[in-house]
């Protein structure tokens, strides 16, 4: 059981929240996931964990609606509990010291930019937030990521704030020396489309680059494979091998064919929940 | 006195059509008629070679005899002075590779059914108001860390000698294989439950969502939490892969995922559980061990209309129990005897579609003295299939002893541990199980983790001394 002590809504469909998870918040390092559970019969699902506060003994996670969990998940608010919060897990992000870091946010993934920017930035490396969204309404955390790194570039696909294009057009602008330079690494977090067009837009310009693989899971400790993705050739396991891996390596075409396996059923539980949220709203 | 009769009291089961579609217990379990009629076919005899054939010494003519003579108490307690899993174990046990294989009558006529015996005291004793309280009489804590039967027995035993004790749990619900692995249909989840809940009442302190090594280490456990002793009993639970062409396909599968879809997360349920998992028509599953079988005749309660067990080997070399295989083919279960996978092809969506096969001949023994398979040139085949479930073998999780030092390991990743007393390498730090052992079985992991209680005991109570 983990108490939610904070929720804002960031976007119509993401929500942050803080919760209460010392041991979590304690052994945590950026990079790593939770998995959490909110009902019994619930699933399991994995959740990047955005920023910590051993302190204080606090977890930051921000959850995008895409389907049925993820929307229990959103109408839980301060002073209710998550069932079942279980990590840190995964592997954390490690980046060699004293280079630039370029950090490419897209959707729910800017907030995991949030722990991996202030780590870096504190040990003296250049650091470097790039945000995409399609339109302004949508972006999330560029204000909470400010103090925390060196560059904030904010990028739209309508233009409606900073640059008018996506994260890969602005990145390419800084492979070319543009703003604060080249990087020489990049981490990119999002949907598996933004984390491909990364991979492809590093690779001839050799800048090294991590992306954070999001498959489906079930267990998130190791015990069941399905998480597997296809890394130089290799089956590699997200939750303990990754979840960040060699952009270059990953063969994004399977792990885009295996997330889409449940679609179906997905659906079909999505619809149960609205229609249940329909009916208590009545 | 033994009454002579040649054939075993035969176990009520379900009829095999009605079962196959729901997640009901096969077994309906002895009545008390039938306990009483199968205890007076025991001889009693001098040297009780059955008890050398059990793990973990039950006395089992003791145990019987209070069975033939309508004792129902006596025969619970001395089962559990032996077996702190009885219930369990009556129901999963590989009898007739132990017990029953020493059994005297065996040579002639069919054993005394000791299983069958051992679920039907233990039964009754569920039915009966629970005899325990807790009495933690010792300052030491102890942390167990894993709650499969290995970490259960043991901090029931170290309970019983009255030290609070915490098991440590990386899922959302306690029991391990017993939870996620085992199917309802052969262990429902309430006996399971019944035995954590006397763990409960003995003081036992359970914490789930918590993985040693990651939210907590393992020096954590000593420094920071104060435990004075650690049983590790993690398992093996890491599911291996065949490096076949197409297992990335949708629709391929370990058997550890499909059945922890099915038995932890319940997708039975779905939608009114959230996980689900994608059966089709035809379901192929590689292996024919005790996790194979669960996975093909999980297959057919999930809607399956043909289920098959495809195994490189022969029948005689299967590893699963034999009252499985019986139930599985009373199912009407497929078996590919002599039939090894090559590849898993698939369509243009993904999705597999078959499996490419090679027929195999027995050859020499091999390292585990089981005779090799040995393919025969030109003999491929291709099984029309919609899904596969790999049930080939499992390796100990690595994320504990990744982030543990000290802690040795063999080549196989197990844990190297003292065989009686459970000793890892690091001082005041015990193992058993799957974790030490590699996938074994029930009654050996429940073993491990009552010696290493003791064990844990006299270590403890050496160093106050
Ligand atoms: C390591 C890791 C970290 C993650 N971190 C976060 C996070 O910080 N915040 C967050 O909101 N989400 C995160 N996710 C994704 C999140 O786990 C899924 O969105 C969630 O499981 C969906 O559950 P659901 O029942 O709401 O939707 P479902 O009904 O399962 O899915 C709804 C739709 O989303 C798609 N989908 C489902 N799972 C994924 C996935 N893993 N990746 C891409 N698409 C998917 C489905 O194809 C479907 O179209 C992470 C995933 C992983 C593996
Ligand atoms: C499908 C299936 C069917 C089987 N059928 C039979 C049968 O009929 N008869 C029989 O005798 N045997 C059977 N077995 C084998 C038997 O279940 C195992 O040998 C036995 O469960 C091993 O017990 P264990 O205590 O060593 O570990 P497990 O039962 O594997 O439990 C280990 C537990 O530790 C937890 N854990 C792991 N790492 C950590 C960590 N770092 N921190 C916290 N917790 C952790 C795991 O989540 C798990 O709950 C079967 C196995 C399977 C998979
Ligand atoms: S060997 Fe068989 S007959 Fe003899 S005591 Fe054991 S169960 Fe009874
Ligand atoms: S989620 Fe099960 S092994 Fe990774």
């Amino acid at each position: 059981m983990a108490r939610i002590l904070e929720t804002r809504r960031l976007t119509p469909v993401t929500k942050y929240f803080r919760i209460e998870a010392p041991l979590i918040a304690a052994a945590a390092r950026p990079g790593q996931f939770v998995m959490l559970r909110v009902r019994e019969g619930g699933e399991r699902i994995p959740i990047t964990i955005a920023d910590y506060d051993r302190a204080a003994g606090t977890l930051t996670i921000v959850v995008q609606e895409v389907g049925a969990t993820t929307r229990r998940v959103c109408a839980l608010e301060a002073g209710e509990e998550i069932l079942d919060v279980a990590g840190p897990l995964g592997g954390h992000i490690e980046i060699p010291p004293g280079g630039h870091v370029c950090g490419i946010g897209g959707g729910f993934g800017s907030a995991a930019l949030l722990c991996l920017m202030r780590e870096l930035s504190a040990r003296g490396d250049r650091t470097t937030a790039i945000l995409g969204a399609r339109t302004k309404e949508l972006l999330i955390l560029a204000d909470e990521l400010r103090p925390l790194c060196r560059n904030v570039e904010v990028c739209t696909d309508d233009g409606s704030a900073g640059f008018k294009g996506f994260v890969t057009q602005r990145l390419a602008q800084l492979i070319a020396g543009d703003g604060p330079g080249r990087p020489d690494h990049v981490v990119a977090i999002g949907p598996m489309a933004m984390m491909r067009a990364v991979a492809d837009a590093t690779r001839e310009a050799k800048v090294k680059t991590l992306v954070s693989m999001d498959p489906l899971m079930v267990d998130g400790t190791g015990m069941c494979g399905g998480c597997r993705v296809t890394v130089g050739g290799k089956a590699r396991f997200a939750c303990v091998d990754g979840p960040c891996f060699d952009a270059h390596e990953v063969d994004f075409d399977v792990a885009m064919r295996r997330n889409k396996q449940y679609v179906r059923e997905e659906k079909q539980a999505f619809e149960r929940v609205a229609c249940m949220a329909a009916r208590e709203s009545r | 006195m033994p009454v002579k009769r040649a054939e075993k009291t035969p176990m009520p089961v379900r009829d095999a059509h009605e079962r196959a579609h729901d997640f009901r217990e096969v077994n309906r379990g002895y009545t008390v008629f039938h306990a009483v009629f199968e205890a007076e076919r025991c001889l009693r005899c001098q040297e009780p070679v059955c008890v050398d054939g059990c793990p973990v010494q039950i006395p089992i003519p003791e145990f019987i005899h209070a069975v033939a003579i309508g004792d129902m108490a006596a025969a619970a307690k001395i089962l559990r002075s032996a077996n702190p899993l009885p219930a369990i174990c009556g129901r999963v046990c590989p009898q007739e590779s132990q017990c029953e294989a020493e059994c005297s009558m065996t040579k002639n006529f069919d054993p005394v059914g000791i299983g069958h015996l051992e679920r039907y005291v233990a039964d009754w004793e569920r039915t009966q108001p629970p005899a325990v309280q807790a009495k933690l009489t010792r300052a030491e804590k102890i942390a167990v860390i894993g709650s499969g039967p290995s970490g259960l027995v043991c901090a029931g035993e170290l309970a019983r000698l009255g030290y609070p004790v915490t098991i440590y749990e990386a899922l959302h619900a306690p029991g391990g294989v017993l939870r996620y692995g085992i199917p309802e249909f052969r262990l429902p989840k309430a006996v399971l439950d019944w035995e954590i809940g006397l763990l409960k009442a003995m003081g036992v302190e359970i914490v789930c969502n918590v993985i040693i090594g990651k939210t907590l280490t393992l020096d954590e456990l000593f420094e920071k939490h104060g435990y004075s002793a650690v049983f590790i009993g993690t398992g093996a639970g890491l599911p291996q892969f065949l490096g076949i062409p197409g297992e990335n396909l949708n629709g391929v599968m370990s058997a550890n995922e499909f059945l922890t879809r099915i038995n932890l997360m319940r997708a039975y349920e779905f939608p009114e559980a959230d996980t689900p998992v994608r059966v089709g028509k035809r379901v192929a599953v590689i292996g024919a061990g005790n996790t194979a079988m669960d996975a093909v005749r999980t297959s057919l309660r999930m809607g399956a209309e043909e289920a098959m067990i495809v195994y490189r080997r022969s029948e005689k070399e299967m590893g699963a129990r034999i009252e499985e295989y019986h139930h599985a083919l009373e199912e009407g279960v497929k078996f590919h005897w002599l039939t090894n996978p090559l590849e898993i092809l698939g369509n243009a969506e993904g999705w597999a579609t078959g499996l490419k096969c090679q027929r195999m001949q027995l050859g020499p023994k091999d390292a585990s003295g089981r005779a090799r398979p040995i393919p025969i040139e030109g003999s491929e085949l291709e099984l029309p299939v919609d899904n596969v479930v790999l049930a080939i073998g499992t390796t100990p999780n690595p994320l504990l002893t990744r982030t543990t030092s000290g802690l040795l390991t063999n080549q196989k990743g197990c844990l190297v541990a003292d065989e009686q007393t459970g000793l890892t390498s690091k001082s005041l730090v015990f193992a058993g199980g799957d974790a030490v052992t590699g996938a074994a079985t029930v009654i050996l992991a429940a073993g491990a983790g009552k010696r290493a209680a003791q064990a844990m005991h006299e270590a403890l109570a050496a160093r106050v001394s």
